[in-house]
């Protein structure tokens, strides 16, 4: 019988929804899942985790050091509770892509990074080559099997429970040479990107900081999130985190409306599991094009006034 | 300061990748192979520290196929004073990787290992974590910028929440994300120049190391294909076209 450890991600007060798609790849797996949360008072974000379904048992795991999420201070802590288990996973989110590797290394473990699909309970599919090719991986079942999933492959899992809740320890010897010093999160009050049913891209084509207005405009009407292509990000029309693509997020929203996107590679990688793909550009030779179910060529700045119009009406 | 650079051999990220017919693969005779883009940004960095006065020195390394000593011999025409070759005649993952690169920090006790967040062939992201564990120090991922006090180090970088901002002691791992920096371009000039810096060659088996368990590659394929390409002619045909799909 499998034994799966899925390692929460949360900012010491809510779920990061991730948490629930690698929950999914737990199911798929199948097996005893629990879930384990660390921080330095977990009650609030275990009894979050408690409500997702198939959960066994929320592990607890509060020490003063876990009060932050950084790596060197978890991964001896993840590499000890990860004897009682066949699998360890976590979502390939920057906390899990800094974290897993870091654990699987003390534990002796090759780790599978971006798991798309479950073959078994030891083979799994994974994109490489910025996701122009799908590898299927056999790992190792000794000592155990530890994997980062690919979130946009998943969704989340339904409401379940509740689980059982209790206190884990780890007595794992901790390092005082890494320090969290601050985080910089741009305050918003739209949508979470990575989450978010309805996106709203926009790339170069926009122009400039002061044009993304009208991608914030659109995006509202729509109560979608706001993205960028890296062109934009680069040229500074919009923050780092606001990045679509295979460098930035990796998203699967129901809809999703590149404005001013042309298409590079990288950027179709982080939509392609995208259910319908809206693309409003005046190139109609932009391969943005090839992979959109609904293509517009034009100005967007004509465009997107007059389908804010057209929305209103319906 | 000494800084170690790792240096994976790629194949060029503007290649289009072919997958081998009987999917035990991806093709790579005659295809034009480089530098790791993300690691040419962390040699970029050493060297811009380097320049400011902070390091003394920076060695390149690469772990692989003899082949990789083009790779090396560019990051040395980029300014790298010298260059290690850890020579491997089989594909190696992460793990093994990080084994090496630990092995190496025994005797050249750098104060920064500085790599690619990833490689953009197999995207693993996963070699700078592991060796930071083995090694027991501190590691920096995704980072954005950099900055050196003595032996503390602070260090931002990119996550999916914004901008994190960490505090290390040296020695330590960073792996590089896109806009730390834009790496320079090698002159003709430095390309003589390092053909005469000094690039040592070690087997892999020299080094007596444990092999580390491995992941069985079972098959390759493309990817599942969009049906994507119709277009419509005007807004509303835009928004009818969206409700159809049921997505308004």
């Amino acid at each position: 019988m499998n034994r799966i450890l899925v390692i929460a991600e949360h900012d010491g007060e809510l779920l990061n929804p991730a948490t629930a798609r690698a929950v999914s790849c737990a199911l798929a797996i199948g097996g005893e899942i629990d879930i384990a949360v660390f921080a330095q008072q977990a009650s609030a974000v275990a009894a979050s985790a408690a409500k997702l379904k198939g959960i066994k048992r929320v592990l607890k795991v509060e020490r003063p050091e876990n009060a932050q999420p950084l790596a060197a201070i978890l991964a001896p802590q993840i590499a000890k509770l990860a004897k009682d288990y066949t699998h360890v996973l976590a979502p390939s989110t920057t906390f899990g892509k800094d974290l897993l590797p870091r654990a699987a290394a003390l534990a002796g473990v090759q780790q599978v990074s971006d798991v798309m699909k479950v073959m078994d309970a030891v083979t799994f599919e994974r994109p490489i080559y910025a996701g122009n090719a799908i590898v299927t991986v056999k790992a190792p079942d000794k000592p155990c099997v530890m994997a980062t999933v690919r979130t946009a492959s998943w969704q989340a899992c339904e409401a379940g429970g509740p689980a059982e809740i209790t206190a884990a320890n780890t007595d794992a010897a901790l390092p005082s040479h890494t320090r969290f010093v601050e985080l910089k999160a741009e305050k918003s009050e739209r949508p979470d990107l990575q989450s978010a049913p309805r996106v709203v891209s926009g790339g170069r084509g926009v122009g400039s900081k002061e044009n993304f207005a009208v991608i914030y405009k659109l995006a509202d009407k729509l109560g979608a999130a706001v993205g960028a292509s890296r062109a934009a990000v680069d040229a500074g029309y919009v923050a780092n985190d606001l990045q679509v693509g295979q460098t930035g997020k990796i998203i699967a929203p129901d809809l999703y409306v590149a404005v001013g996107i042309s298409g590079a590679i990288q950027h179709l990688t982080g939509i392609k599991d995208a259910r319908t793909i809206v693309a409003i550009n005046k190139d109609p030779d932009a391969p943005i094009f090839q992979v959109a179910d609904i293509g517009l060529v034009g100005d967007l700045f004509q465009i997107l006034p007059e389908l804010e119009k057209e929305l209103d009406k319906t | 300061m000494k800084i170690l650079v790792g240096i994976k051999r790629v194949v060029d990220y503007s290649v289009r990748v072919q997958i081998k017919k009987d999917g035990s693969g991806i093709g790579t005779d005659g295809v034009k192979m480089s530098i790791n883009p993300f690691d040419e940004i962390a040699l970029e960095e050493a060297l811009r520290i380097r320049e400011a006065g902070t390091a003394a020195e920076i060695v390149a390394v690469s772990v692989g196929p003899t082949d990789c000593q083009q790779q090396l011999r560019t990051a040395l025409a980029m300014g790298a004073d010298r260059a290690i070759l850890v020579e491997s005649t089989t594909l190696l993952q992460p793990l093994m990787i990080a084994r090496v690169l630990h092995e190496l920090t025994k005797h050249e006790t750098p104060d920064l290992v500085m790599l690619g967040k990833q490689a953009i062939d197999d995207d693993s992201n996963q070699t700078g974590q592991m060796l930071a564990a083995l090694w027991d120090r501190p590691q920096a991922t995704f980072a954005s910028r950099i900055g050196l006090q003595g032996t503390v180090a602070t260090v931002t970088r990119e996550v999916d929440a914004g901008l994190e901002t960490i505090e290390v002691d040296l020695p330590a791992v960073f792996t590089t994300d896109l806009r730390l920096n834009t790496p320079r371009f090698v002159k003709m000039p430095d390309i003589m120049k390092a053909r005469t810096k000094p690039l040592q060659i070690l087997k892999l088996e020299a080094l007596g190391l444990q092999a580390a368990p491995m992941l069985e590659s079972v098959k390759y394929a493309p990817p599942p294909q969009r049906a994507g390409g119709s277009k419509v002619a005007d807004v509303p045909a835009l928004v009818a076209a969206l409700k159809q799909r049921g997505v308004l």
